[in-house]
Order: structure tokens, then sequence, then C-alpha cells
């Protein structure tokens, strides 16, 4: 079982994250923590100086943070982006896709499970974040550049 | 039709496999029902009042015989022998057992078919005209399109924990049979300075807040279609209510925020969108449009029908709709027998009807919202043929739209969900207006019946809806008047207090007596209600 998994070189980032409006408010901090409900975007100015932002999934159900991850890394954030709390192996999938780099669950996971998981689609349907080829791009090569 | 290339059968078995592991595990003891639970809804299967229900998508409504053949078996395998198809063109197998899912996708995958985002708060299967690409008024077929967002939609990895589900209709006639504007997102083709594109309506919906969807966009060019919904979706997934289930659909956002706000966000997002490279390139959606190119017709086929059998010619003038190809008809098969469960087939009935549309109809089938089957390239000469082999198998009731083509939910007899029944309210209702000629002298009536407010039976959006609830533990009806799901979508009024199961009966008689000696020359009854109002159909009723 796993309680913390990361698919970046090097060192997690250890830093405790602090609130989005704290964060904002001052100049200092390199960690964040976004809840269900807060707007990324707040953080867009400030993306120079984050090196982890942490989203909380109180409840596997409330899916805001797949979309803060995508506009976290769609803005051009390539710091630590971790996924925490309510994160499920069956989730594990999608969230890389959203640009999620790591994961602390609130419960441990098997790993075989999670390797499982994200090797199970040999194929995708949309580009999203993690740089796979959609189907689409693969029907038609001539048509897609870099 | 859409033919899976190696692509689309890999990820469709990929599922297959993933769910038969989740159910291992599930069997096992491994996950417990609370963690299974999402996995399962994932996959269209509901736990019902008596066993699991599995709801297998029919994209855009489009069957081939094959598949037709397929759900016919599975039925006669795993279920009691009988499949019912949905309000969203889908089918449901209401006697499943678990250990029994996993082979039953997998027989799905050998079709071509699946069950994935059937359930759960996802983009669900996306629906359609059931008359696409064989009437003569739309500007392009809608399939290809909707095709182009099955695939965008399936496994999206930001869009499948949504406040709430998520409806997509794509039509493309100025006559509306999919109720479109009562979906989360309706889609209607247009054509701009000869380029094809999109009106987009956005926050219909029923349930217990139904709300007819207003237009958002009106052009939206095919090749942007889909970062113009990634914005719609993304705006939705941050901003929908997650407090309260029963708010949490986009038509309570787009309600509370305003259209205008909600335009205005989906601009940004959409501004934002389109700089990402998202759209698939115009060469996908020829690709697949080139599945939906007309089938071979015959030239030369004849116009002439005989009639000489009236009971034959009753049928033709109620069942069949003009075709665009001379010499061709669209035949719509009743799944609405007078004793039946609305649309209820047997697997003999299924099976029958793939033979059917492989014999007679260039090898496809399509599923309505009306819960009817539909023949889509039936050559005039073969009516007489599949007329008579439809009444052998009792499927050639001649009741399309009127008012024994009644829509219902399954209600209580199978739905965890409902407070009243609804199945036999439908036939206590077709058995009271039974007599042929006194449905064709009511005309075109809309019936509509949901066993709760969640409203899977549309009752909103009938001419005459009824609602079942729940009165201290008794079975009530409630009665509405005036609502549409068609081009002219509006929705129905409550007359007033509930009714009995045959209390509600003896007043919907009163309300077509009304309609029969107000109306005016050609008038529908919805016509005339909106003429006359809702009062003298409350006097007659409760007077």
């Amino acid at each position: 079982m796993v309680e913390f998994l990361s698919f970046r070189d090097g060192e997690a980032g250890q830093e405790p994250a602090v609130t989005v409006e704290s964060f904002t408010g001052q100049s200092n901090a390199t960690a964040v923590r976004i809840e269900p409900g807060e707007d990324a975007r707040e953080l867009l100015p400030h993306l120079d100086r984050l090196s982890l932002v942490e989203v909380n999934f109180p409840a596997y159900g409330d899916g805001r943070g797949y979309s803060a991850a995508r506009i976290l890394r769609e803005s051009g954030y390539q710091g630590e982006l971790r996924a925490v709390g309510d994160v499920l192996v069956d989730q594990i999938n999608a969230m890389r896709r959203c640009g999620f780099d790591s994961f602390h669950p609130a419960k441990p996971l098997d790993d075989a499970a999670v390797e499982r998981a994200l090797t199970r689609y040999d194929d995708v349907y949309q580009k999203a974040i993690d740089g796979r080829q959609p189907v689409w791009a693969k029907r038609h090569p001539e048509k897609i550049h870099g | 039709m859409y033919r899976y290339d190696s692509y689309d059968q890999s990820i469709v078995n990929a599922r297959v496999e993933e769910f038969r592991d989740q159910v291992q595990r599930r069997l096992t003891g491994a996950l417990t029902e609370d963690q299974f639970k999402p996995l399962r809804l994932m996959n269209g299967l509901y736990l019902q009042l008596h066993a699991y229900m599995l709801r297998v998508a029919i994209p855009y409504g489009t069957l081939s015989g094959k598949q037709m053949r397929k759900l016919g078996e599975i039925a006669a395998k795993y279920d009691k022998g009988y499949g019912h198809f949905t309000t969203r063109q889908n089918l449901q197998y209401n006697w499943i057992k678990l250990a029994d899912a996993p082979d039953i996708l997998a027989e799905l995958a050998t079709v071509e078919m699946h069950a994935i985002q059937t359930s759960g708060n996802c983009i669900r299967n996306i629906s359609s005209d059931q008359y696409a690409g064989v009437s003569a008024d739309e500007v392009a077929d809608p399939r290809p399109w909707a095709e182009l967002l099955r695939q965008w939609s399936s496994f999206h990895p930001e869009f499948t924990y949504l406040p709430r589900k998520f409806k997509i209709c794509v039509i493309a006639s100025d006559d509306d049979r999919a109720a479109m504007r009562l979906h989360d997102i309706g889609l209607k083709l247009v054509e701009r300075d000869g380029v094809i594109g999109a009106e987009v309506y956005a926050g219909g919906g029923m349930g217990r807040t139904p709300m007819v969807a207003p237009l958002i966009r009106d052009f939206v060019p095919e090749e942007e279609i889909v970062s113009y919904l990634e914005a719609c979706l993304r705006v939705y997934n941050r901003y929908g209510r997650r407090d309260n289930k029963y708010k949490a659909r986009i038509k309570i956002l787009v309600h509370e925020i305003g259209v205008e706000d909600y335009k205005r966000q989906v601009e940004e997002e959409f501004a934002h969108m389109r700089t990402l490279g998202l759209n698939p390139p115009v060469e996908e959606l020829a690709r697949i449009r080139a599945f939906f190119a007309n089938p071979a017709y015959e030239a030369g086929a004849s116009e002439d029908i005989d009639r000489a059998d009236p009971a034959f010619a009753l049928w033709v003038d109620r069942q069949v709709a003009a075709h665009k190809q001379p010499g061709y008809a669209i035949v719509n098969i009743s799944l609405k027998p007078l004793t039946g469960i609305p649309g209820d087939a047997s697997a003999e009935q299924i099976d029958l009807v793939a033979s059917l549309a492989e014999q007679y109809s260039l090898d496809e089938l399509r599923v309505t919202h009306a819960q009817n089957l539909v023949l889509p390239h039936v050559k005039k000469a073969d009516l007489y043929a599949i007329w008579q082999k439809l009444e052998e198998a009792g499927l050639a009731e001649a009741n399309l739209d009127l008012i024994t083509d009644i829509i219902a939910c399954p209600g209580l007899d199978y739905c965890a969900l409902a407070n009243a029944r609804s199945i036999p309210l439908a036939q206590k209702i077709a058995q009271r207006f039974a007599d042929a000629e006194r449905q064709a002298e009511l005309g075109e009536l809309k019936l509509k019946i949901s066993g709760c407010i969640n409203a899977c039976g549309h009752h909103h959006a009938g001419h005459i809806g009824i609602l079942g609830v729940d009165r201290k533990g008794v079975e009530n009806f409630q009665l509405l008047l005036g609502g549409s799901g068609a081009e002219d979508a509006s929705l129905g009024q409550i007359t007033g207090p509930g009714f009995s199961e045959d209390g509600v009966v003896d007043a919907i008689e009163k309300v077509t007596d009304i309609y029969l000696a107000e109306r005016t020359s050609g008038e529908r009854f919805l016509d005339t209600y909106r003429r006359i109002g809702m009062k003298p159909f409350k006097e007659a009723i409760y007077g």
C-alpha cells in the first residue's frame, strides 16, 4: 500500500500549504492549498513563486478540483500539483490527465491497483494536460504538428 | 452507420475488463457497496427494488440489425425475456445479476455497444432525432456530431464528477422530435453562409424544477464545437451547486446567476479554450460523416401502396412518415400495445424487429424518446409485408402520438425512487381510450406519466401530464395540462388537487370532452388549451 505517490523527479514539496486567502495576502509562502469552491485563477498572478499546489478533495464526488488542476496547467504552472483527501484508485488516471503529478490520499492505495488503473487504457478521446495524443490525432497524423 | 475502428474497440474492451475487475473486487468483499456504488454507476448498473438494472447506451438511438439481435439475446439469456426502451433512447434490463454484468458488457462489446456513462454525474448518452438522415427538412444529419460528442465525452477526465448528470441532444430540423430544449445542453444544427454550425441552448431539464433551455449562442462553427462545450461544462463544473442534489443541475445555475451572466462566463472560458488545441481537425468530423452517407437506395422504387386492407391502411396513415427518398417511407413501430408496458419489448419482438431491419430497412433501426422504434429506410412496396409480420408479433398498434401512445417511467413496480406506479395507470388510460375511432377523433395528444417528481416520464412536457406522488402513504396523481417537448416547448400547469388512480382517468376523460366541445377546425388538444386556457378544463374537472 502507498500513502504518497509522486510522478515527479526529485523531492516532493514539504512546506506546509497555506490557504488561498493567506497565500494571496503574503509574499513568502511557496505552497498553497485549494479547497473546492475556491478560484484557482486567483493564483495565476503568483505562479512563479509557487512550488506546490495541493487541491483538496473532501469527497471523491466533488469534481471541482479537476477543473482547478487543468486551469493551473493550462496557464503554465510547472510546479508540483498534488491531489489530497478522498482520492480513490479509480480516479488516479483522470487526475493524471488533468495535470496532477502527486497524490496524498486520505486512505492508502494499493500499488498494483494504481498500476493497473494507469495502464488500463491505451487510448484516450480527448486532448488534456498529460500530453497523450487523442485518438483523433492518431487518426489524422498529417494534421497534427508538433 | 458508424463503425468502430481499432481505437474505439480497444477502449470499449478495456472498459469491460476494468468493470470485470471491479465486480470481482465487490464479489470477494474487497469493495464495500459504498465503495462499489460510484464505480457501477459509471457503467449504468443500478441497484433497484428487486434486482440490479443495467442501462445500455444506444448512441443517438441508432442500431443495426445485429446490435438489436444482441439486445434480444441478452434479454433472453440474462433477463426475464424483456428489454425496456427508455426516454433517452437507451435500453434497460430490469432483472440482472451482478455476477453476470461483466459478461453482458463483453457480449455488447462484440457488437460495438457499451453501457459507459449511462448513469452517474457525468455526460450521458447523446440523444438525437429518430428521423435523422431521412427527413427532408434537416440541414444536415445530426448523428456525425452526436458521434463526435460521444467520443469526446467518453471518459472525459475533467467532467466525470460533475455536480449532477448532464444530458446533451443534437437535432437538425425545425421540427423538434427529441425534446432538445429540455436537455442540459441542446444543439440545433443551422446553416449560415454555407457553413454548418450549431445554435446552443443551455439549462433545460425536467425533474422537480422544469425549465425550457434558453439560447446561449446562435452559432458555433462545427470545428469549434468541442472547445465551446468544454467551456460550457467547465463553468458548470466549477459553479454548479453541490450543496443540494435537487439544485445541482445546470438549469439551476443558469437560472440563479441568469442567462446573461452564464453566457458571459462561457464566452470568457471559450476565448481561453479555443487557444488550447482541443478541437479535433475537421477531417475527423468528415471521417465520421462518411459513415452516415445515404445507404444504397433503390432508384425508381414504386410510390404505390395497396391500401385494400382497411386495418393496414389505418396503420399506414398513423405509423408511416415521409422519407426524403422517393419510393421510401419511415415506419414507426409502436411499443404501446393497449395492455402492455410502455417501451417494453420481449426478446422475441426485439429479434423480429432486428430481422425486419435487416430485410427491409437497409440494416438500420432507431429508438425514439417516446419509447417507440423506427425502421428508417423502408420501400413503400414492402410496407404490407412488414405490417403483417408486426401484426403477428403484437407490434402493429396504430397509435403514434395518440392518447394511448403513452410515455411512462418504470414507476414503483421497479424503481427505488418512485412514489407511485406508472405502468398500471398507463394501462388503465389505454383501456379507457382503447377505441380506435375515439383515439383518432382526439388526434395528436401526448400523454406522459412520471411516478415521482424526478420526471423520468416527462410529465412536464405532456400535452396531458401525470405526476404520481405519495400522500400519507397513498398513491395520488396530479394532472398537468399544456406541456410540450417539441419545437413549441412549454411546461404543463397543474390543474389542482390530485386524484386517485381511477379518479385521474375520469379527469382525463373530462379534459378530452372539453377539448372536443371547444376545438375549432384543425386544432390539436394543445392548441385548444393554449387558446382557451386552464379555466374551462378546471371547471369540468372540479366543478
